[in-house]
């Protein structure tokens, strides 16, 4: 038996297929096709959770993704999801569930005492009570967070994967109950591509609540079916089920969310858990159903009080007795539809309390001739029962609907259905920012204007409550749909049913009570936030006037409720209260997502080592082989430095930059940029976009160029090489290669279409193997056949030749200050050409160095880096490199560097920097003044900008910016550290450190 | 004459020779390295005949001149780029076939304003095929890969495939994507594929 509330057959459940749950560690059962929710009333569980802030105990009130108190934690740590509604929680084998509200349990609750504290609990409470002072909010909030209770996160990583993908269709169509159906039928016939969206596993929407009713003469779920097979048949229809679309954004872009692998007792390992897919549509269909609306009377948060349709969904869908005796409380005819599916179940009802004056309406009818216990004109004034309704107390409604007269009868019952009217599902509608309309006949906000033409509403969703309507239209919307993406759907043909809404009602807001409002009795409008009528009255006089100012003072319809049941009453309740139009207080914003969805989908699978791209050299292997730590430039993993065996960073680098000044080290090189050039104008293209003269530098010769941006400063240099007389190759910084093509290609396309000129990027056609130190020429000569001499190919030069048998490109140029040659050989040879210079190599102990050597190695020469040098705020005077600024031409960022703050004597400005204790290395980005303070604020100069120990110079080296720096050479200022240290240093002559004549490069 | 043993492809370091023998060719997804591809991008004026006559008479393949069009088949293939570029391939080709076709079209170019640049050691060629290939390719990539949108077999577009840039060259209609990417950048994608198609894999 899988619950004692079970009926013994019906539904879309599984009688013979039970199944294992826990709920706050108590084993039940429940069948295959239960909700968490429909599983726990079918074992007579009603109370599931304590409410957000006054702890009251609370019942399951829906059957869908509106609940706003069923509530749980699912799963154990790390597998565990807060948040989950329990009516949309698929049962399976295993699953674990928990209030989540509640401590030390659901049973007996601490918190309870904000119950007969509630008086000090009004609206706006907390931003009354915890603002001063405010720096303690910190601490006030860790305990109203605990105890408000809202779940808890896993402590540990999440263990599942997740997926995410693009997709694209014609036609989306959200939600599959008769409209969406009809629709995706018509626009699949049609021969679109369609995608219907369904939050629940099963398709067939209200249908699978309802009890009787009738499509083309037969019983409704037929029809659901032969529709559902012929879409699986439809290649082009792609059907979701257990996929919720939590969001609409511009231009037919959709967030959806399908769950995978959590209906499944063992999730396979391939499969992801959830998947994101965000689908781009040309045209939308929105059949989302609607949504039964409570009726807000006093102490309506009991256990035990649902909405009628929730009744009659857990009766007719999961075969289960949501109580043994039932008060229907009504103001329009749906409501009798649950009295009469609970007579058929077996359930007593008491009576069908009806605010209306006369029962009127199709269902209404049949409910009278069935002899049910009516009782117009009366309204339920209160209800009781601790932890489950016992009874209910009802009373004559006044011709105002304001106030009750008379006296009071009390129902005994164990279970309240009740419904207020019902209320289209506008969320996607309005956050594609579509305008929506009053409906006075239905009382309710209906689709009006959609801000995105592809875009329109069907059924329920749309305001057309009646079988009929909901076919019809949805057909017609699917038809056009397509239509209108180019497929003839011919004339829409649409299934017959009933046509019968829930009229007639009488709409009331705010069920009045015997005792005035607030007082001893609670008119709850939002259960999940708390929030009841006297709270909404409260804050309207407070002054709030703007519905979105009422929403976020008393959080009603915030978070993850957004609104679902209570948003409607509560703009009625301040209607009322103003004395205005309903429509005329207006709708708050509606916000993604509908129901909550996993961060995991937002992260898929681009986590851990897929987290960003690792940008390998061809010659990566032989680093990994050979022990190098690495270091992150850009998306690029760069041999940082190399230790050996015992070797600590500062030995490792030590070593490295000796061994280049005094035999031989090789760089990995690969990663600088590398731009082709051709074309007649090449020469003069490049003229404009770096600082200095191009025009006549010869075939076979390189030149370094500092590149500006307009506004003067800095953006790039390189090296840059003429191999033919139209045909140049520059060279960029590692970090910089992709967006100096883009500036150059900006340039090329939109400033100088004239010039005849073409860039390609071919950084990594080549692997680049740089050689440095006195017996670079010497390893050459070994295993190359170039012409080497000095005369031949001096600094500076350039020769195409080969280098361990492959055709290369060797380039004398040196970023070491040592005799180097930079070898340019095809991507797929540089492993071999690398492992050969390494062998021939050993004779002069060929050192591999890393970025950090190289930082040293060019320090000491004084060569900037850019980026580390300069921040974008640097020019080139301000480096002291005026001699690379021609006066002569125009280039990129001329203009700027004459503009008068450019020219100010107290720019920052790139200077050397030695400390007077050798052995002291300033830490890079150390400030530097003139004076020290006692204490900071003291007036600062610039700082350091790069700093190390330089084992060639026997001392420390740095280099720093610093206000008008190029007129304190010699000067003293101090760098004060952090702990009080201060350390004295000098202004140097020049930021030259080692070999200040360029002799070893040139040799 | 160059050793070809030498060479090395891009994904070279993942053994994947031995691995692709083990792959099922009913597989939903199959991916393969398809290695050391010779490619030459071409840039030039398309308006002028004698530009085009003179690749076509170098190259042996008309250059297509409609977007995101390609010309030959899978071994040699003119894919568009731009209106004025192009991407010339030749797989399984003689190593020193790209600076061949590159000569033959400098030489055939001389005069003219254009520009050809040997670009194959750059790339890496990655085939994704199999039924579910396109629905590999989706998850990181925003093109509409369906055939009544993409254009089916001989069709090429230049998007990026999680966080790459890539070119996309539909080659078959089983479908099969012959997917180009930097070099530097294979390594990461084709991880990044191989965990994509991992649901699939045990279909």
């Amino acid at each position: 038996m899988s619950g004692r509330m079970r009926l013994p057959h019906g539904g879309q459940v599984d009688h013979n297929k039970p199944l294992n749950f826990t709920f706050n560690g108590k084993s039940y059962r429940g069948l295959t096709g239960d909700s968490l929710a429909a599983a726990l009333l079918a074992n007579g569980v009603h109370l599931v959770g304590r409410s957000f802030k006054y702890h009251r105990p609370r019942g399951i009130v829906t059957a869908g993704p509106e609940e706003p108190n069923a509530l749980v934690q699912v799963g154990e740590d790390p597998r565990s999801d807060p948040n989950i509604k329990a009516t949309q929680l698929e049962l399976v084998e295993g699953l674990s569930a928990a209030s989540q509200n509640a401590w030390p349990s659901v049973e007996f609750d601490v918190g309870a005492i904000n119950s007969t504290a509630a008086r000090l609990i009004p609206a706006g409470f907390y931003y009354k009570t915890f603002m001063w002072p405010a720096s303690a909010w910190k601490t006030y909030e860790h305990f109203i967070r605990r105890a408000a209770g809202l779940g808890t996160s896993p402590s540990q990583r999440d263990p599942d994967r997740y997926d995410k993908t693009y997709a694209h269709c014609d036609v989306l169509v959200v939600g599959a109950g008769p409209a969406g159906l009809a629709a995706a039928l018509a626009a699949g016939r049609a021969g679109a591509r369609v995608v219907l969206v369904e939050q629940d596993h099963l398709l067939g929407g209200a249908l699978l609540s309802a009890s009787e009713e009738l499509i083309d003469g037969n019983p409704a779920l037929d029809w659901v079916r032969a529709a559902e097979t012929e879409l699986r048949q439809m290649p082009g229809v792609r059907i979701l089920t257990r996929t919720i679309a939590y969001g609409a954004f511009d231009h037919g872009f959709f967030g959806l969310m399908e769950n995978v692998t959590d209906h499944l007792e063992e999730a396979p390992e391939h499969l992801p858990r959830h998947r994101l897919w965000k689908l781009r549509t040309k045209q939308t269909v929105f059949c989302s159903g609607s949504i039964e609306r409570p009726l807000v009377f006093a102490d309506n948060d009991r256990p035990g009080v649902m909405t009628a349709s929730a009744v009659q969904s857990y009766v007719n869908r999961y075969a289960v007795k949501p109580g043994k005796r039932a008060v229907v409380f009504t103001n329009n005819d749906s409501g009798y539809g649950a009295a009469l599916d609970m007579v058929a179940a077996g359930i007593e009802v008491a009576a069908v309390v009806d605010a209306r004056p006369m029962a009127t309406g199709p269902l209404s009818e049949r409910a009278e001739a069935a002899g049910l216990r009516i009782l117009p004109d009366r309204v339920i004034v209160g209800t009781e029962g601790r932890k489950r309704v016992s009874k209910v107390r009802v009373a004559d409604l006044n011709a105002e609907g304001d106030g009750v007269v008379g006296a009071v009868e009390e129902i005994a019952c164990d279970l309240v259905a009740n419904s207020g009217g019902w209320n289209p599902t506008v969320h996607l509608f309005c956050q594609s920012k579509g305008k929506l309309r009053w409906d006075e006949t239905h009382a309710c906000f209906v689709p009006d204007q959609a801000m995105q033409a592809s875009q329109r509403s069907a059924g329920a969703a749309n305001g057309s409550f009646g079988l009929a309507s909901c076919l019809g239209e949805g057909a017609e919307a699917g038809a056009a749909a397509a239509a209108d993406t180019g497929f003839d759907a011919g004339a829409p043909v649409a299934a017959e049913a009933e046509d019968r809404d829930f009229l007639p009602g009488r709409w009331l807001w705010l069920v009045p009570s015997d005792k005035p409002l607030g007082k001893k009795a609670k008119h709850f409008v939002d259960q999940q936030n708390d929030v009841t009528a006297a709270d909404l009255k409260l804050a309207l006089r407070e002054g709030y006037i703007s519905i979105e100012h009422v929403k976020r003072y008393t959080t009603t319809g915030m978070a993850t409720d957004q609104g679902k049941l209570g948003n409607v009453n509560a703009i009625g309740i301040v209607a009322d209260a103003f004395g205005r139009p309903l429509p005329e207080v207006g709708v708050t914003t509606f916000r993604p997502p509908f129901t909550p969805v996993s961060f995991g989908i937002f992260a898929g699978r681009d986590v851990d080592d897929l987290l960003d791209p690792i940008r390998r050299t061809p010659m990566h292997a032989w680093h990994e082989r050979n022990g190098a730590l690495f270091e992150d430039v850009g998306q690029w993993r760069r041999p940082w430095y190399y230790p050996q065996y015992g070797e600590d960073m500062h030995g490792a680098v030590n070593r490295e930059v000796k061994a280049v000044r005094e035999s031989l080290g090789v760089l990995d090189a690969s990663t600088l940029g590398k731009i082709d050039i051709q074309g007649p104008d090449a020469a003069e293209f490049l003229n404009r976009v770096y600082t200095n003269a191009w025009l006549k530098l010869d075939v076979g010769r390189c030149r370094y160029g500092l590149m500006l941006g307009e506004d003067g400063m800095v953006m790039d240099d390189g090296v840059t090489t003429r191999l033919g007389e139209q045909h140049f190759l520059m060279t960029t910084t590692t970090g910089n290669a992709a967006p100096v093509l883009a500036h150059l290609e900006d340039y090329l396309q939109t400033e100088w279409p004239d010039l005849k000129v073409y860039l390609t990027s071919v950084t990594e056609q080549f692997a680049t193997i740089t050689l440095s130190g006195p017996n670079a020429r010497r390893l050459m000569a070994e295993i190359s056949d170039a012409e080497l001499s000095p005369n031949a190919l001096p600094h500076m030069g350039f020769t195409a030749a080969r280098v361990a048998g492959v055709p290369a490109r060797i380039f004398r140029i040196s970023f070491t200050g040592e005799l180097s040659y930079e070898i340019n050989v095809p991507a797929s040879f540089g492993m071999a050409v690398w492992q050969t210079v390494m062998t021939a190599g050993e004779r002069y102990g060929i050192t591999p160095y890393g970025t950090e050597s190289m930082h040293v190695l060019r320090a000491e020469k004084g060569y900037i880096i850019v980026g580390q040098e300069t921040d974008g705020s640097v020019n080139p005077l301000d480096l002291d490199m005026g001699w690379i600024v021609s006066k002569t031409k125009d280039f990129i960022g001329k203009r700027s560097l004459t503009r008068e703050d450019m020219l100010k004597p107290d720019r920052k400005q790139l200077v050397g920097i030695l400390t007077k204790d050798p052995e002291e290395v300033l830490p890079e980005g150390a400030q530097l003044v003139e004076q020290v303070l006692k204490e900071p604020p003291m007036p600062m100069l610039g700082h350091v900008t790069s700093s190390y120990h330089s084992p060639n110079c026997g001392r420390s080296i740095a280099m720093a910016l610093v206000k008008g720096g190029l007129a304190k050479k010699g000067e003293t200022l101090f760098a004060p550290l952090e702990g009080g240290k201060v350390v004295p240093c000098v202004v140097a002559d020049s930021p030259v450190f080692f070999d200040p004549d360029g002799e070893r490069m040139r040799g | 004459m160059v050793e070809n043993y030498l060479r090395q492809s891009a994904l070279a370091h993942l053994g994947l020779e031995g691995r692709a023998a083990t792959d099922e060719a009913e597989a939903p997804v199959r991916l393969h390295e398809r290695v050391l591809p010779a490619a030459v991008n071409l840039r030039g004026d398309s308006d002028d005949p004698g530009f085009l006559e003179a690749v076509k008479l170098a190259a042996g393949l008309d250059l297509p001149l409609a977007p995101n069009t390609t010309r030959g088949d899978e071994r040699r293939a003119a894919l568009w780029l731009g209106p004025d570029e192009w991407l010339l391939l030749h797989h399984d080709a003689e190593p020193d076939a790209e600076s061949r076709l590159a000569a033959k079209l400098r030489e055939a170019l001389a005069g003219r304003h254009s520009a050809v640049t040997e670009v194959g050691e750059s790339l890496a060629c990655i085939r994704v095929a199999g039924p579910r290939a396109a629905d590999v390719i989706a998850k990181g990539c925003p093109l509409d890969l369906h055939p009544s949108v993409f254009g089916g077999a001989g069709r090429c577009a230049q998007s990026h495939l999680a966080k790459t840039a890539v070119t996309l060259h539909q080659v078959s209609h089983e479908p099969a994507f012959d997917v180009y990417t930097r070099r530097s950048f294979s390594d990461y994608l084709w991880r990044w594929l191989s965990d994509a198609a991992r649901e699939y894999a045990e279909a």
